[in-house]
């Protein structure tokens, strides 16, 4: 689809040269006002306009071995949707990217692009900023999505004519959807089980409106219902339906991506006082149960928010820490601001927010009142040592370096371990160290019929890996 | 949705619900729970299935009401319908044969505890039920229970059933008199660490089954975290039932004051 030897991608190339291409600056996202948006739950991007759109895929030099493709979990033809932004063409640029990604407003959104595709990107070898790859997904995507809202002409994915086999589905995150589409698009009749009450896995319960609204992700999820997708809620496979009773119903393949569950805990003394909690707990009540907002669920609105880690998720949490209301809302972060694992973007937005970053400490002990609930906590200094394994510096202790920080409500962003469910209820699938489903390259488990993906594989990944692993589980199961 | 077919007042606060949950109804065990979820802006809360009707596809609950929630499920009439029912969840309970069984419960938590009574009977153990409440009109199934039980001791805070005393007046009365292999309470926190205590005292294995608060139920969110010997466990997947002279009662009364 979209080849680069097409003569109208040989005009546009020719049309500006690359010096006068590369001399355009890389587009600024349109945001809402810091002060604004910490008084809602508003979406913070608000998405490029046609016209930046075009400016920005106009800088695309495209190139003839274009290294972003590579640097895609699943080898969006990046150059060729950008391409037919640039010429106007959006009906082609949407369906170059569904191609291979079952849900391009999320990845537009939610996707670490300035560690994937956006680092191959041959500008930042000319030492400029790489082309805006995730913005201009995100206006492919949207921009179809609002048109089809509107033209009922729109067409619907393409795909191949129904072969009456079923598959289900364990879970409706970002692998089970991933592959639920690729699977609908091959003709398979597909069944989507999730646990919860909603539909979305962490694209729901965990990650916040301000970053991914949930009309967003509803029109993702009517797509594949147009394309044959069935989902059931409240129902969790291995308890209210066991492997035996899918290949009963006459499920030739099972899928599992029950994702990631028991949130980690430190073990430093106080962690069980009220007000200390995982980030799951807190992203769960506000963003899936509507705690504070409306719904019948309470959570705790502190005024003074620690949140433990340096994650996506650690972002999240603060970030919404600041919307309930807490007047200071601090990150707490073992090793520097440099090592973090969050992404640029939320944590620019998060110091926007007026998040305070104490970085080089990590809690040691939660204080708590006569009734238990958190008072203070007391942190450990830290300096950075040698590199460990994964190449960061690893962080060290400062002997005698202990401070107290008052807090009402602490959230822990420090992890989790794979949901405990599936392995646990099914006999005969292996099961690793960590917990997690012992998969081949094909993704298939040691039960032939059961193949699994995201984080219940990887132990806590990013929303694009997993889909990459719904994607290749379904290439294999359909062979 | 499930459907309501069946309501029946125990107490002015507590109510039994038959619902329409086929699924459940045929892969639950004794000690399985569900989590509930009655209008959009509900809360999930984690209920203990009391019983099932395979063939009919129903469950059992007992609710009872103690705060928006519950009361809002407590006010459903048949033909209503629970926005949400699912499980079963969490492990079910051992009942293998082990020779004499305490089974003691009070308030609602007899409704879970009548399943564990029935199982325990059925695999060759004698059983001896303890139901507690602070008056007779509070005293729940006691037909059931005394169906499937071999002796029933009712206490009551007044004595307007049965004997005047609490629980663990019932369960020492048992212990002092005859060898009893394992004891198993379900009830309010306060009175699951009286029993604990007190079974200790007597070196009688106790298992207790405890309802924390809970938000997704399925091990995600880690709200129903309780002190088991010295570790962290979690009551939705390594629960709800414990060995009860391992848990750690005070901080877990402490937790579940949390949104008091």
């Amino acid at each position: 689809m979209a080849p680069r030897d097409d003569a109208w991608r040989e005009e546009l190339r020719q049309a500006l040269s690359a010096r006068d291409r590369s001399a355009i600056a890389r587009v600024v996202m349109p945001a809402l006002d810091p002060a604004y948006r910490i008084t809602c739950n508003e979406e913070v991007n608000r998405g490029l306009d046609r016209e930046q759109a075009v400016i920005e895929a106009t800088r695309c030099l495209d190139c003839p071995d274009p290294q972003c493709i590579t640097g895609c979990p699943v080898s969006i033809n990046i150059p060729g949707f950008i391409k037919n932004i640039q010429r106007g063409d959006l009906h082609s640029a949407i369906a170059v990217i569904k191609a291979t990604s079952a849900l391009p407003a999320v990845c537009g959104r939610v996707c670490p692009q300035e560690k994937q595709c956006e680092s191959r990107c041959i500008y930042n070898k000319m030492k400029k900023e790489p082309v805006a790859i995730g913005y201009l997904e995100r206006f492919a995507a949207d921009t179809a999505r609002n048109e089809a809202a509107t033209d009922a002409k729109a067409a619907p994915t393409q795909r191949e004519a129904s072969n009456g086999i079923k598959v289900a589905v364990a879970g409706s995150g970002p692998a089970g959807l991933s592959f639920a589409g690729e699977m609908a698009r091959r003709g398979f009749d597909v069944t989507v089980f999730e646990a919860l009450h909603e539909i979305g896995g962490v694209l729901k319960y965990g990650i916040p409106e301000f970053r991914l609204p949930n009309s967003v992700v509803d029109a993702e999820l009517d797509s594949l219902r147009a394309m044959g997708v069935r989902f059931v809620t409240d129902t969790i496979i291995g308890k209210t339906l066991s492997l035996d009773d899918l290949l009963a119903d006459g499920f030739k393949g099972i899928f599992v991506a029950s994702g990631a569950g028991l949130p980690r805990f430190m073990g430093i003394p106080g962690e069980n006082l009220i007000g200390v909690m995982s980030s799951n707990e807190y992203l769960t009540r506000i963003n899936l149960m509507s705690a504070g907002r409306g719904g019948m669920t309470p959570v705790a609105s502190g005024r003074r928010v620690a949140v433990i880690g340096g994650g996506n998720t650690a972002m999240d949490s603060v970030r919404t820490a600041r919307r309930m209301g807490a007047e200071r809302a601090m990150i707490i972060y073992r090793r520097g601001l440099d090592e973090m694992p969050a992404r640029a973007e939320e944590v620019r937005h998060a110091i926007e927010e007026g998040v305070e970053f104490i970085t080089l400490a990590t809690p040691v002990e939660y204080l708590g009142d006569e009734r238990g609930h958190v008072t203070a906590m007391k942190i450990q200094r830290m300096t950075l040592g040698e590199p460990d394994e994964s190449g960061r510096r690893s962080p060290v202790p400062i002997e005698g370096a202990v401070d107290t920080i008052e807090v009402d409500e602490v959230i822990g962003s420090v992890g989790v371990s794979p949901n405990p469910l599936i392995p646990s209820s099914v006999e005969g699938l292996e099961v690793t160290r960590r917990g997690t489903i012992a998969v081949n390259e094909a993704m298939q488990s040691s039960l032939p019929v059961i193949f699994a993906g995201g984080d219940i594989v990887r132990g806590g990944a990013t929303v694009i890996l997993a889909m990459g692993d719904g994607r290749r589980a379904a290439a294999s199961m359909s062979d | 949705m499930n459907k309501i077919v069946e309501k029946e007042y125990f107490s002015e606060r507590v109510v039994k619900l038959v619902v329409e949950a086929p699924l459940i109804a045929r892969s639950r065990r004794p000690g399985h729970f569900v989590i509930v979820r009655c209008g959009d802006n509900g809360e999930r809360i984690p209920l203990t299935i009391a019983d099932a009707d395979i063939k009919a596809g129903t469950i059992t609950l007992v609710v009872q009401a103690v705060g928006a929630s519950t009361e809002a499920i407590c006010a459903l009439r048949p033909g209503d319908c629970l926005t949400d029912v699912a499980g079963p969840l969490g492990r079910a309970t051992d009942v293998s044969r082990c020779g004499t069984v305490v089974c003691c419960g009070g308030g609602v938590g007899v409704a879970p505890l009548l399943p564990i009574i029935k199982a325990m009977k059925a695999s060759g153990n004698r059983v001896i039920s303890v139901l507690a409440a602070r008056n007779k009109d509070l005293i729940i199934l006691e037909d059931q229970v005394r169906e499937a039980s071999d002796e029933v001791i009712i206490m009551t805070d007044d004595g307007s059933s049965g004997r005047k005393g609490l629980v663990t007046d019932g369960v020492e009365e048992v212990l002092r008199r005859e060898h009893v292999d394992k004891v198993v309470t379900i009830g309010p926190a306060i009175m699951m660490k009286f029993v604990s205590l007190l079974t200790k005292r007597y070196d009688v294995p106790t298992i207790c089954s405890l309802n924390t608060i809970m938000v997704d139920g399925t091990g995600m969110c880690g709200g129903c975290r309780v002190t088991v010997g010295g570790k962290m466990r979690f009551v939705c997947v390594d629960g709800p039932e414990f060995d009860a002279h391992q848990v750690d009662f005070d901080e877990m009364m402490m937790r579940m004051k949390a949104y008091n």
